[in-house]
């Protein structure tokens, strides 16, 4: 193909003509960036140096206060906690699960897609409906689980109305709503993996667990690396189950369901005390970043040998 | 938990080029475990559906069929409450959310995917990383925003302050850049010489080449509005102006914890969202694998 005579685009000026286009429609977006994301992020880390509430006349500076304060806030150890046990019992619950039926998925034929959509349902569900119809399922008084509880003769529980049962049974919650999207990335996942490794390790003689150690799991890293560090993101943020699974938005039986997210939540907008739920958010901010740092560091070296 | 065991060499036996797989014990397990597991997931559905045809006298009798199952409470909901109202302004956030993200995200992928030019991979990375940042630790300084502006006055800014913070986003730029680093530069190149602008090779040649992406941003960024929950929360101060599920949330206090409406509200909630997902399967899972493979 040669290009017209009338129009000979001198590589100098077509590479000025790119960048003034590129510029040019990256504009908009790039000033939505640094007016919704970024001066947000140094208006927090700000505030959090201020006694800032929003019902008060003067917000005077307090250097460190804020955070001085949360290192001696029993609340806030408790919300601290509670968000470490969610992501640890969470996340490897969903992926562990996830990974199982996305294993037993692929080794049927029929009914697969049926059974993928039925599992990816309650992720499209609306969080706050799905969690109305929890705190009814696992009501101590007149929920369907305990009637059956009762029917194979095991004792009832008190699931969210208990210090000991409401964090676990919130977190069956967020499985729950997360499995369909796990498995459906396991699975692409799976079906990435080229079949002649297994037929390879079928010949050596392999077993079934031995290909799965040897093959599926290191090939399946990535997949996994990418759902551990999303799947913690998200639980270091959880709120809208926690808030929606009780009538009030306190946090479950004498806090026992309380997250950090919630407990920034009740700070800015139960007291209006901005500064100080502030600095819960730069610390929020930090642990979000020193886990996937770390994670990322270490799950992706691990397999690299 | 599941069986790992002999037969996880099994999937990639699920390839076309399967001859014929006969039905072994192992297979037959496989179904019955995976049965078990869409009972288990399927019961809330199933539990919220039927509770929301039992009449009063019914509710707390905890058989599963109703027995003289009535629409009471869904006509109650659709009348007594603003639900319509919530609903309707849901299908506004989202529906004009979607639209900004797709215009957006696209151009903006697009450019980082398809142009050379200083500070490109800055940009990128500068937009990638604000998908570290928690939402929380943007939302004060949000709301501290749209009081001082005083956007909640009027009915325009109030819609305005819900939707803003979605209305381009990084999670969609990064899908598309990926999108369009597989387009063939030839063609945009053939353009160009056919003397075309550059906005007109953007949306009559490469748009139309990454339509079943576009369908997944679509409808990944629809569901993601529709169900957002935090921010409308609190940026809405007004009853009428309230979200789907802002107003679901606080139904409470307005219901009186009356649980056959909140049932068939619930019903009314998840019914359209389970329906466009039954449609667009297909756009929503290339979607995840696209996003889960190349992460």
């Amino acid at each position: 193909m040669t290009p017209p005579a009338s129009r000979p685009p001198a590589p100098g000026s077509l590479k000025r003509h790119q960048t003034r286009t590129a510029y040019l429609f990256l504009a908009l977006p790039l000033v939505f960036f640094l007016i919704v994301r970024f001066l947000p992020t140094f208006l927090a880390l700000r505030m959090s140096l201020f006694d800032w509430n929003i019902l008060k006349e003067q917000q005077p500076f307090v250097g460190l206060e804020n955070y001085r304060e949360l290192l001696q806030d029993a609340k806030f150890g408790q919300a601290l906690r509670n968000t470490a046990l969610y992501t640890v019992i969470g996340v490897p619950i969903q992926i562990a699960l996830g990974l199982g039926i996305a294993l037993l998925l692929s080794r049927i034929t029929a009914l697969r897609g049926l059974f993928r959509a039925i599992y990816f349902a309650p992720y499209v569900t609306p969080i706050v409906a799905a969690a109305w119809v929890w705190q009814w399922l696992f009501s101590p008084q007149f929920g369907p689980i305990n009637t059956i509880l009762d029917a194979v003769g095991l004792p009832p529980q008190e699931f969210l109305t208990s210090t000991r049962q409401a964090l676990p049974t919130t977190t069956a919650l967020v499985v729950w709503q997360n499995l369909g999207f796990q498995v459906v990335l396991f699975l692409a996942g799976l079906a990435a993996i080229p079949r002649t490794y297994y037929e390879a390790a079928e010949i050596d003689g392999a077993s079934g667990w031995q290909a799965f150690r040897g093959i599926t799991w290191p090939l399946l890293n990535p997949t996994i690396v990418f759902s551990v560090v999303t799947g913690t993101i998200a639980y270091l943020q959880l709120f809208t189950q926690v808030v929606n699974l009780n009538f009030t938005d306190q946090g479950g039986p004498l806090g026992s369901t309380l997250t950090v997210a919630l407990y920034i939540y009740q700070m800015a907008f139960g007291r209006f005390s901005m500064g100080y739920a502030s600095a819960i958010t730069v610390v929020l901010f930090g642990i979000i970043l020193l886990i996937t740092v770390i994670q990322l560091k270490f799950l992706t070296r691990r397999y690299d040998a | 938990m599941t069986d790992f065991s002999p037969d996880s060499l099994q999937p990639v036996q699920t390839m076309p080029e399967t001859p014929r797989r006969k039905l072994d014990v192992k297979t037959l397990l496989a179904y019955l475990v995976l049965t078990l597991g869409v009972v288990v997931t399927m019961f809330p559905f199933a539990w919220m559906i039927l509770t929301s045809l039992k009449g009063v006298q019914e509710i707390f009798q905890l058989n599963f069929i109703p027995q003289e199952p009535t629409l009471g409470n869904y006509s109650e909901v659709l009348t007594k409450t603003k639900f319509l109202v919530w609903f309707g302004n849901s299908l506004l956030v989202a529906g004009i959310t979607t639209v900004s993200v797709l215009f957006f995200d696209s151009l903006v992928g697009y450019t980082l995917a398809k142009f050379d030019f200083p500070g490109k991979n800055l940009i990128f990375l500068l937009i990638l990383s604000t998908l570290m940042i928690p939402t929380e630790m943007l939302i004060i300084p949000w709301f501290v925003g749209i009081t001082d502006l005083k956007l909640t006055a009027t009915t325009p800014g109030a819609y305005f302050a819900i939707m803003f913070p979605g209305l381009i986003s990084a999670f969609g730029v990064f899908l598309m850049r990926q999108f369009f680093e597989s387009l063939p530069t030839d063609l945009l190149e053939a353009a160009r010489i056919d003397g075309m602008g550059e906005f007109g090779i953007f949306t009559k040649i490469a748009l139309p080449l990454v339509q079943p992406a576009l369908a997944s941003l679509a409808i990944f960024t629809f569901l993601g509005n529709w169900n957002a929950f935090l921010w409308p929360l609190i940026a809405i101060q007004k009853p009428e102006l309230r979200t789907l599920p802002v107003g679901i949330a606080l139904f409470n206090g307005e219901a009186g914890t009356n649980w056959g409406l909140i049932m068939a509200a619930s019903s009314l909630a998840v019914i359209p969202v389970l329906i466009v997902f039954a449609i667009f399967q297909k756009q929503i899972i290339d979607g995840i694998v696209l996003t889960g493979m190349k992460g």
